[in-house]
C-alpha cells in the first residue's frame, strides 16, 4: 500500500470544541497529559504560595509594621510552608517523573494509568481542600479562616482547645488526601521502572534520572505514611476525643515531633533527590560527556536514601533529648554529607574537561551545585547540636532551608523546565527571557537568602509578626524583601517565557539538545503511544549508540 | 532517527527473546505492603511507647483477654486462601472456590472476634477511644488491622461473587496471587498485633 493511499490521520479532523478538549485533559490517562497537569497545577500554587511569601516579607520588611493584622501573618506562613511543600514541590516532582521515567525507559505508559490519574486528582483535591479552609475554616459562619499553626502544626496546639473550628481539620485532611495520592504515585513509578523497561533496559543501563525515580518512589513509601498516620491520629484526637498528642491525659506533644520529623527529613531527600536526577541528566548533555561515576552515583542516591530515614530527630535538638541522641542525630546527619559530597564530585567530575555549553539549563545547574553546596554546609553547621542550640528557631534555620529548597530545588526544576519543555510542547523556551530570568533570579535569591542568615545570627526568631527598632535587623530586613521582589519579577519573567514560547518559541524538532536518553528518538511532543516500536537498547546512551553507529557505546559495556 | 531503525541498530538482537521482566502486580503490592507496613508501624510505635502511661484506668491487664481461637482462624485463612490460589493455577476450580469461601468464613469469624472484644470492652468495662491512653491506642491499633481485615474481605467476596458465577479461571491465577499476597500481609501484621497487644502489652 503506498503512502499517498492512506488518508492521513488528523488532516481530515475538525477542531474539536474546546469543550471537548477540556473533557480529554480531566478524564485523561496519558502519563505525558497528567505530567503536564500535575506541573501546571504545582505552577498555580507557585504563584499562590509566592504571593504569600510575598505578603510574609512586605510585613516583616520594617520594624513595627502592620501591613497585615498578627492573625492572617500566622496563616500566610502556614500556608505558604504546607503549599510549597505539599502541592507545588511533589506535584511538579511527581509531574516530571510522570512525564519522563516512561519515555526514558521506552514504555508506552505507567503501569497503572488510572491509578496515575487518580494519584493526581487526590493531590489536587489536596489542595482544593487546603484552600477552601479560607471559606470553611471557621465553619462557614461568614468568616472563614486558614490554618494557621505552622507547617508542623506542632501539638497541643493543633488540638480542639488551642485551635477551634476547622482550619486545622483542613490542614489534616488535605494533607492526608494528598499523602494517600503520593503513595499511588509511588507504587506507579516503582512497577513502571521494575516491569515495564523496553528490551535491554537493564537496571544498570537505565538514565540516571530513572534510578534516581526509584530510590525517591521508595523513600515516599516510607516518608509520606508516617504523615499519614500520625495525620490518622490528630483526626482522632480531635474528633473522637483521642489522646494521642493530649498532654494532660498523658498523651506526649513529643511523639508528634517524632512522628512529624520522621515524615518530615526524609522529605528533603524526596524533593531533592529527584532535582539531583535533572542535574545528572542535563550536566552531561551540556557538558558532551557522559556522566562521570554511573555507579557510584547510583550508590550514593541508595546511601543518601537510607542515612536519611536516620536523621529526623536533628529538628529537635532544643527539645532535650538525652546526650546519646544527640550524638546519634548528630553523627547520622553528617554523615549524609558524605555520599552527597560524592555527588557533587561526580558532576564537576563530569563537566571536567568538557565542552562546556552555557545554555539557560546549565546555567541553572551550576547554580545549582554552588548554591546546593552552600546550603549543604549551612545545613553539617546546623547538624552539630550545641550550635543548633544556639540557632535553632531563628532565620539562619530559614535561611538555610530555603537555600535547600529554593537554591537547590528550585533552580534545577528550573534546568530541568528549560531542558524538557522542548519535548513537552515542540517549541524552544526563548533563550534571551531564558537569560533574564535566571539572572534576576539568582540576584534576587542571593540578597534574599544571604543576607537572611544575618539576622538569624543577631537573634531575630522564625515566624515573629513585627519587631523591635534597633537591633541591626532592620536594614538586613528591609534587603531581604527587596530579594524577594526580584525574585517574583524573575518568575513573572520565566511564567511570561512559558507562554510566549507555547505560541511563538522556535520549533524544537525531536532532539534539539544533542541527547542520547530515548525520550529525544521520538517526536516533540510525543505521540501518545510514545514509540511507535519498543526500541531495543544495548547501552546507557541509546541515542548515542543510534549517532554513532561506529563508535557505540555498546562496544564497551 | 526512528525507534524502528533503533531495533536493527541494537548491538545486543537477542536480548528481546531472553527479555523478562517482574509482574506489575506483585510489584505493586508489595509497594502498598511496604507503604502500609510504615503505617501500622508509627502505630504500634505509639501503641508501645504509651504502655502504662494512662492516667487513669481500665488498664490492659484488667481488661483484656487472649483470642487465642479468632487468631487461629486468622492465621488458618493465610493457608487456605494459599491453597485455593494453589488449586486455580493447577485449574481445580472447585477446590478453590471451596478454599477461597472457607477462607472468607475465618476472616468474617475473626472480625466478629473482634467485634465481640470491642463489645465486651465498651458494654462491661466502659472502655472507649476517649477513656484514656489505653483505649485511644488500642482501638487505633486493632482498628486499623480491623479496618484491613474488612476491606481485604470485600475484595475476597467480591472475588467469590464471580468465582460462584464460574467467571474466575486458571487464566486469573497471576492476580489472586496478588490478592493473597495482601491477605498474607494483612495475617502478618496480627502477628504483630497480637504479639504486641497481648503478650508486651499486658
Amino acid at each position: 500500500m503506498s503512502s499517498n493511499a492512506i488518508t492521513i490521520p488528523g488532516a481530515q479532523i475538525e477542531a474539536r470544541p474546546w469543550v471537548d478538549e477540556l473533557h480529554q485533559w480531566l478524564t485523561t490517562v496519558d502519563h505525558k497529559r497528567l505530567g503536564i497537569l500535575y506541573v501546571l497545577s504545582a505552577l498555580l500554587f507557585l504563584a499562590i504560595g509566592g504571593v504569600e511569601a510575598l505578603i510574609i516579607r512586605i510585613q516583616l520588611m520594617r520594624p513595627h509594621n502592620d501591613f497585615v493584622s498578627p492573625e492572617v501573618f500566622n496563616r500566610m506562613f502556614t500556608m505558604h510552608g504546607t503549599t510549597m511543600i505539599f502541592f507545588v514541590a511533589m506535584p511538579v516532582l511527581f509531574g516530571f517523573a510522570n512525564y519522563l521515567v516512561p519515555l526514558m525507559i521506552g514504555a508506552r505508559d505507567m503501569a497503572f494509568p488510572r491509578l496515575n490519574a487518580f494519584s493526581f486528582w487526590l493531590s489536587f483535591l489536596g489542595a482544593l481542600l487546603l484552600y477552601f479552609s479560607f471559606l470553611g475554616g471557621s465553619g462557614l459562619y461568614g468568616a472563614g479562616s486558614a490554618p494557621d499553626v505552622g507547617w508542623w502544626s506542632y501539638a497541643p496546639l493543633s488540638a480542639r482547645a488551642f485551635s477551634p473550628g476547622h482550619s486545622s481539620d483542613y490542614w489534616t485532611l488535605a494533607l492526608l488526601v494528598s499523602g494517600f495520592g503520593s503513595i499511588g504515585t509511588a507504587i506507579n513509578i516503582i512497577a513502571t521502572i521494575l516491569c515495564l523497561r523496553c528490551p535491554g533496559m537493564k537496571l544498570n543501563r537505565m538514565p540516571l534520572l530513572v534510578w534516581m525515580n526509584l530510590v525517591m518512589a521508595g523513600m515516599v513509601l516510607l516518608a509520606i505514611t508516617p504523615l499519614s498516620a500520625a495525620q490518622i491520629m490528630l483526626l482522632i484526637d480531635r474528633y473522637l476525643g483521642g489522646h494521642f498528642f493530649d498532654t494532660q491525659a498523658g498523651g506526649s506533644a513529643v511523639l508528634w515531633m517524632h512522628f512529624f520529623w520522621i515524615f518530615g527529613h526524609p522529605e528533603v531527600y524526596v524533593l531533592i533527590i529527584p532535582c539531583f536526577a535533572f542535574m545528572s541528566e542535563i550536566i552531561p548533555v551540556f557538558s558532551r560527556k557522559p556522566i562521570f561515576g554511573y555507579p557510584v552515583m547510583v550508590a550514593a542516591t541508595v546511601c543518601i536514601a537510607f542515612v536519611s530515614m536516620s536523621v529526623w530527630a536533628h529538628h529537635m535538638f532544643t527539645i532535650g533529648m538525652n546526650s546519646y541522641a544527640n550524638s546519634f542525630f548528630t553523627l547520622t546527619t553528617m554523615a549524609v554529607g558524605v555520599p552527597t559530597g560524592i555527588k557533587i564530585f561526580n558532576w564537576i567530575g563530569t563537566m571536567w574537561g568538557g565542552t562546556i555549553q552555557f545554555k539557560t539549563p546549565m546555567l541553572f545547574s551550576i547554580a545549582f551545585l554552588f548554591q546546593f553546596l552552600i546550603a549543604g554546609l549551612t545545613g553539617i553547621m546546623m547538624a552539630a547540636s550545641p550550635f543548633d542550640w544556639q540557632l535553632s528557631l531563628s532565620y539562619f534555620v530559614v535561611a538555610h532551608f530555603h537555600y535547600v529548597i529554593v537554591g537547590g530545588i528550585l533552580f534545577a526544576l528550573f534546568a530541568a523546565f528549560y531542558y524538557w519543555y522542548p519535548k513537552m510542547t515542540g517549541r524552544m523556551l526563548s533563550e534571551r527571557l531564558g537569560k533574564w530570568h535566571f539572572w534576576l533570579f539568582l540576584i534576587g535569591f542571593h540578597l534574599t537568602f544571604d543576607v537572611m542568615h544575618i539576622p538569624g545570627m543577631l537573634g531575630m526568631p522564625r515566624r515573629i509578626y513585627t519587631y523591635e527598632p534597633g537591633r541591626g535587623w532592620d536594614t538586613l530586613n528591609f534587603i531581604i524583601t527587596v530579594g524577594a521582589f526580584i525574585q517574583a519579577l524573575a518568575i513573572l519573567v520565566f511564567l511570561a517565557n512559558l507562554v510566549m514560547s507555547y505560541f511563538k518559541g522556535a520549533r524544537a524538532g525531536n532532539d534539539p539538545w544533542d541527547a542520547w536518553t530515548l525520550e529525544w528518538s521520538i517526536s516533540s511532543p510525543p505521540p501518545a503511544y510514545n514509540f511507535a516500536t519498543v526500541p531495543t537498547v544495548g547501552s546507557r546512551r541509546p541515542l548515542w549508540d543510534l549517532k554513532h553507529p561506529e563508535d557505540p557505546d555498546s562496544r564497551y559495556e | 532517527m526512528s525507534a524502528v531503525t533503533m531495533t536493527t541498530t541494537t548491538a545486543f538482537p537477542n536480548t528481546a527473546a531472553e527479555w523478562q521482566l517482574p509482574s506489575r502486580g506483585k510489584v505493586a503490592m508489595a509497594g502498598l505492603i511496604i507503604a502500609e507496613s510504615a503505617i501500622f508501624t508509627i502505630f504500634v510505635v505509639a501503641y508501645l511507647f504509651y504502655l502504662g502511661k494512662s492516667i487513669s484506668g481500665p488498664t490492659p491487664r484488667e481488661v483484656l483477654e487472649t483470642p487465642i481461637f479468632y487468631t487461629i482462624c486468622l492465621m488458618s485463612s493465610s493457608l487456605t486462601i494459599h491453597l485455593a490460589a494453589k488449586c486455580l493455577a493447577r485449574g481445580i476450580g472447585f477446590a478453590f472456590l471451596g478454599f477461597w469461601l472457607l477462607t472468607i468464613a475465618l476472616g468474617g469469624l475473626f472480625l466478629y472476634g473482634t467485634a465481640e472484644e470491642w463489645h465486651r470492652l465498651i458494654y462491661e468495662h466502659g472502655l472507649t477511644i476517649s477513656t484514656n491512653l489505653f483505649g485511644t491506642t488500642y482501638y487505633s491499633l486493632v482498628g486499623l488491622h480491623a479496618f484491613h481485615v474488612t476491606a481485604g474481605l470485600i475484595m475476597l467476596v467480591t472475588v467469590a461473587v464471580f468465582g460462584l458465577s464460574g467467571r474466575v479461571g486458571e487464566k486469573h491465577s497471576s492476580r489472586i496471587d496478588v490478592l493473597s499476597m495482601y491477605w498474607h500481609f494483612v495475617d502478618a501484621v496480627w502477628v504483630v498485633v497480637f504479639t504486641v497487644v497481648y503478650v508486651l502489652g499486658r
